[in-house]
């Protein structure tokens, strides 16, 4: 029987002026049909860091994640105010493929075109009117290296994509993503169909990430937010309970339900 | 009885029935082929036939119902795309797509005597385009669409959703994933959809003996310009296709060796079809190893 605990006892933290923020929301709320499956979250991520939302399954983390480069449309009704660069992206009139190119996305599953190595990289930035052969090959280069790939694909980018093990075609698709140059990189689990060794090859690449992008990453696992992130936002039944930097969440959780998490009492 | 022995019996009984329904089609094959083949000659196959007892070649007859499937193809193929398109991606799931569903159902079961009185009536009377290889292919047109459309919503449902997504998070639009991304993934399911529907073609007679035709004029085929009456490639001349002849042959043929003839244009429209389906299949591998990289 899981214990209930009041919503109202939260601890979220809030930046100062000098803190730059790449993202940050404020009342999201989301609704599947009448399910209200997310209410009132109110973060705020700081730029070139990383941050984890963790919590267990149908805590709306993933829900939340997903309404950040509005891929819930058509999907759910979001409300609420999406601040990217002192715009609201929820509005109805953005162009959400425009935000999509800034703020990038890696899935769960690997989910890699059924197209070479290469044309997994080029043929989004081809849609988006990159042509140039030299610039293609140069992009291709920076963002397989960048996701600790390319010395691994280098003599076989005319392969399938399919060919690679899981970890790789992850990786792939996190070479995708930031080959699109975005500002902030949301990755919804990505280690969770992944084996070990390549879930510490996906961590390693997203420390090294953090210089250029901001990210905010989902995951099931408490070890993985504690090695890789920096802030760290506990989700419970839709609501945001807690939100600090990493290091207190793990060594001094400030309220009840997220000690009886971090301790495994649930999820 | 035991896991085991059950698993023995029902293994037996499967194989029998793939036996017997691969026998059967051999059987057929094998019947036709005998029979037919035999009188199959070159003169045979590009020979043309006497138009009052119906003897003679049948190389217009051939060249007509290739003409005709093609034409049939270049009308149905994209306007199933777009209809399947629509059925896959963008249709919501309420009591209006339900009805285009049915709708295109009911299409499907119409039997081909009525489309072909139907295509009669309308383009060769009304219209006055006459007999013609147009009123044929919008006829067979007709048939297609249903099957197709149908088989390209399947396939393109069947592409994982986690292959949209990337796409739409990449900023791509809807319409670019859908045409870059899921389509060349559903190519092989389409493709065989294409060939199944095309068999329909070569094979139908009913709904073409009211709209192509049962008269396969004499045409030359050095002149290429469609626009000449005497052009092969010209479509508002009538077009009796290799299906028709074999009917017409059979019912109203005056040759003395009608059962041959028919016999013989019986083997070469079943080796035209085995030939299509083998070209399409090679033509959808070759493309989707082109799209997709896969060896």
């Amino acid at each position: 029987m899981l214990k209930q605990y009041s919503f109202e006892d939260t601890a979220v933290q809030t930046f100062d002026d000098k803190t730059s923020l790449a993202m940050r929301t404020e009342n999201l709320q989301v609704f599947y049909g009448t399910n209200h499956a997310m209410h009132d979250a109110d973060l705020a991520f700081p730029k070139n860091q990383i941050t984890a939302l963790i919590g267990a399954s149908g805590s709306g983390k993933s829900t939340y994640l997903r309404s950040l480069n509005r891929m819930n449309d058509g999907i759910a009704t979001v409300t609420g105010k999406i601040w990217y660069h002192n715009v609201d992206i929820n509005e109805p009139d953005v162009n959400i493929y425009e935000i999509r190119r800034h703020i990038g996305m890696v899935f769960q599953r690997p989910n890699p075109f059924a197209k070479s190595i290469r044309e997994n990289i080029v043929y989004a930035l081809r849609a988006n009117g990159i042509k140039g052969k030299a610039e293609l090959a140069e992009r291709v280069e920076a963002s397989l290296k960048g996701a600790a790939l390319w010395d691994e694909v280098k003599d076989s980018l005319d392969k399938s994509a399919l060919s690679l093990s899981g970890g790789q075609q992850q990786r792939l698709c996190i070479a995708r993503s930031i080959a699109m140059e975005p500002d902030v990189l949301l990755l919804d689990e990505p280690c969770s169909a992944l084996d070990p060794i390549s879930t510490v090859k996906v961590e390693e690449t997203l420390l090294k990430l953090q210089k250029k992008y901001t990210i905010i990453i989902v995951t099931h696992n408490m070890q993985q937010a504690a090695r890789v992130s920096s802030q760290c936002a506990f989700f419970h039944l839709g609501h945001v309970m807690e939100y600090t930097s990493t290091g207190t969440m793990f060594s001094n959780p400030q309220i009840p339900v997220t000690q009886d998490y971090i301790a495994g009492s649930f999820g | 009885m035991n896991a085991k022995r059950t698993d023995f019996l029902a293994t037996v009984i499967i194989d029998l029935i793939v036996a017997t329904v691969v026998g059967i089609l051999i059987f057929l094959l094998a019947y036709i082929l005998i029979s037919g083949l035999p009188h199959v000659s070159w003169s045979f196959l590009t020979g043309t036939t006497d138009a009052f007892s119906g003897a003679g070649g049948i190389g217009v007859q051939l060249f007509n119902s290739f003409y005709l499937l093609f034409l049939t193809m270049v009308i149905s193929i994209p306007i199933s795309l777009g209809a399947g398109i629509y059925l896959a991606e963008y249709a919501k799931d309420n009591w209006r797509t339900s009805l285009i569903r049915s709708a295109i159902e009911v299409l499907s079961s119409l039997p081909s005597v009525v489309v072909g009185l139907f295509g009669f009536l309308l383009f060769v009377v009304k219209f006055k385009i006459g007999f013609s290889v147009i009123s044929g292919a919008i006829a067979l047109t007709f048939f297609n669409l249903p099957l197709l459309t149908r088989n390209i919503e399947e396939s393109l449902s069947a592409v994982s959703r986690d292959q949209r997504e990337a796409g739409l998070s990449l900023g791509l639009s809807k319409w670019k994933t859908e045409i870059g991304i899921i389509l060349p993934v559903a190519l092989p399911g389409i493709v065989t959809g294409i060939v199944l529907s095309a068999g329909r073609v070569f094979g139908e007679a009913a709904a073409l003996i009211y709209t192509a035709g049962q008269s396969a004029p004499v045409t030359n085929f050095a002149d290429w310009n469609p626009m000449d009456p005497a052009s092969p490639l010209n479509p508002f001349r009538p077009a009796e296709t290799l299906a028709v002849h074999i009917w017409k042959v059979n019912t109203e043929g005056l040759a003395s060796n009608a059962a041959q003839l028919s016999a013989a244009a019986s083997a070469v429209l079943i080796i035209a079809v085995l030939l299509f389906n083998l070209c399409a299949r090679l033509l959808g591998n070759f493309l989707y190893r082109r799209v997709t990289a896969s060896k």
